[in-house]
């Protein structure tokens, strides 16, 4: 579903991204994880095109996402993404935020856009917040409707970029606990968090990355279990005892 | 001289106030003009397409370096010639006032679009949205917003700035003021009613910019 092959980037003469090489499969979960500057956030939005890559090529569901010319407008509207700081339409009801790319992107009719909405908001735990605005709404409230936002579109798959580290830990669990049942939906999923429990659980694979390279792609229990690289145990011994 | 005779306002109230409404549909033209020309001018300076970026800066810098009497001059003298016939006073200064005005509204435009955050963009482009409707339903509503005083304390410059008319010999407030200042000879009760009434409606725009923010920041 997700290809992604010997990609590099730069920021002027900084790389961030070095050969990075890695597949999602249809209905995966995968859980990118590693220390802060190591290039997953940036990894994942050249996924979806909002960061260009210098070299390599990625595809989503065959469609060529670096190719000069890409229809990237296309290709968005049908992968899912939520950001760390939710990025909810500040000005706009929860009910619009989730149906502007409905009506705008996908052309759906009004009602059929309330409809789904509503639909969405009910199973994130949201139905009766519709009305009110982002600014009126807990972090972990904000980010569940982010989901639902993207949902809306009847997405492919779905990246998440840090959905959590932005949040109150008593807020923590509500999201997570969105994206389990996500994940156990079926839901193709690329995710980038610090959230182990949640790889343990719900990850078929883990990628670790480090200096903006993939150092390792494993099996979850295997990664956890028998990292190989010493940078993966460093971090893991670092990230578990606490 | 020693004594005043208010009276005189009172009986030329109605003249007055002719000339009022024409400061006052003046300004409120201008303000919209000037505002949807100058986000235009905004967006194509953050554009990313050199030419479009260039011509913008160009314009936005020429204006800004340029009195405003004499671009109302300008168009005074130059859309007759260029169309082949008159105007009049109204039509020249308005689109003089609109042309100047958007040079100043671009540049408030611009540092509104800047601060919208860039993570905004992405969740738009995120859904797939294009760039003009990213920009027409996400960036531009909150880049307004957030403008919203230094807008109306930039509207509240062109208001006082329409009182120059008069050197088109269009008949605004300050000028019906001036003429009846001149035929009554009342120049010391007419100048200290215009001051007022100007002040009032200037003080009370800075209030409304004062309530504005203030609401903001909760």
């Amino acid at each position: 579903m997700i290809d992604i092959e010997n990609i590099s980037k730069w920021y002027g003469d900084f790389r961030v991204l070095t050969d990075c090489t890695a597949q999602v499969a249809k209905g995966e979960v995968v859980v990118v994880c590693g220390p802060s500057g190591s290039g997953k956030s940036t990894l994942i939005k050249c996924v979806n095109g909002l960061e260009p890559v210098q070299q390599g090529r990625i595809s989503v569901d065959g469609d060529d996402v670096t190719a000069k010319g890409a229809n990237l407008t296309a290709l968005r509207s049908r992968i899912g993404m939520v950001f760390q700081h939710f990025e909810l339409y500040p000005h706009m009801s929860v009910l619009e935020n989730l149906c502007l790319a409905q009506e705008k992107v996908l052309k759906r009719a009004r009602a059929e856009a309330v409809a789904r909405a509503e639909k969405l908001l009910d199973r994130v735990g949201m139905a009766d917040h519709a009305a009110k605005f982002p600014s009126q709404l807990s972090g972990g409230q904000q980010q569940r409707i982010a989901i639902a936002r993207s949902l809306a579109m009847d997405p492919i798959a779905m990246l998440f970029d840090e959905p959590t580290s932005a949040l109150d830990p008593e807020m923590i669990k509500e999201v997570l606990d969105v994206m389990v049942e996500l994940a156990q939906e079926g839901m193709t999923m690329m995710v980038v968090t610090h959230e182990m429990g949640f790889a343990r659980k719900v990850a078929d694979r883990v990628i670790f990355m480090d200096n903006g390279a993939i150092v390792e792609d494993r099996q979850t229990t295997a990664f956890f279990d028998n990292p190989k690289s010493e940078r993966a145990q460093d971090f893991l011994s670092k990230i578990l005892d606490h | 001289m020693t004594d005043f005779d208010f009276n005189v306002i009172w009986s030329s109230l109605p003249f007055l106030w002719q000339g009022l409404q024409l400061s006052l549909l003046l300004t409120l033209l201008s303000i919209i003009g000037g505002i949807v020309l100058g986000t235009l001018l905004a967006l194509a300076r953050l554009s990313g397409i050199a030419p479009l970026a260039i011509v913008a800066a160009t314009y936005v810098n020429l204006i800004r370096s340029v009195p405003l009497i004499l671009v109302i001059f300008w168009f005074y003298f130059l859309v007759p010639l260029a169309l082949g016939r008159p105007i009049g006073g109204f039509y020249s200064a308005l689109i003089a006032f609109v042309l100047f005005e958007a040079a100043y509204y671009s540049e408030i435009m611009r540092a509104g679009i800047q601060s919208v955050k860039r993570g905004q963009v992405h969740a738009g482009q995120s859904t797939g949205l294009s760039y003009w409707q990213i920009q027409r339903y996400v960036v531009l509503p909150q880049a307004f917003r957030n403008m919203v005083p230094i807008l109306v304390t930039q509207g509240i410059i062109l208001f006082q700035d329409t009182s120059l008319v008069f050197v088109v010999s269009l008949r605004d407030f300050m000028t019906a003021s001036s003429i009846v200042a001149r035929t009554e000879g009342r120049l010391v009760e007419m100048y200290l009613f215009a001051a007022l009434v100007y002040f009032v409606i200037c003080f009370s725009g800075s209030m409304l910019v004062r309530s504005l923010k203030s609401r903001m920041a909760t």
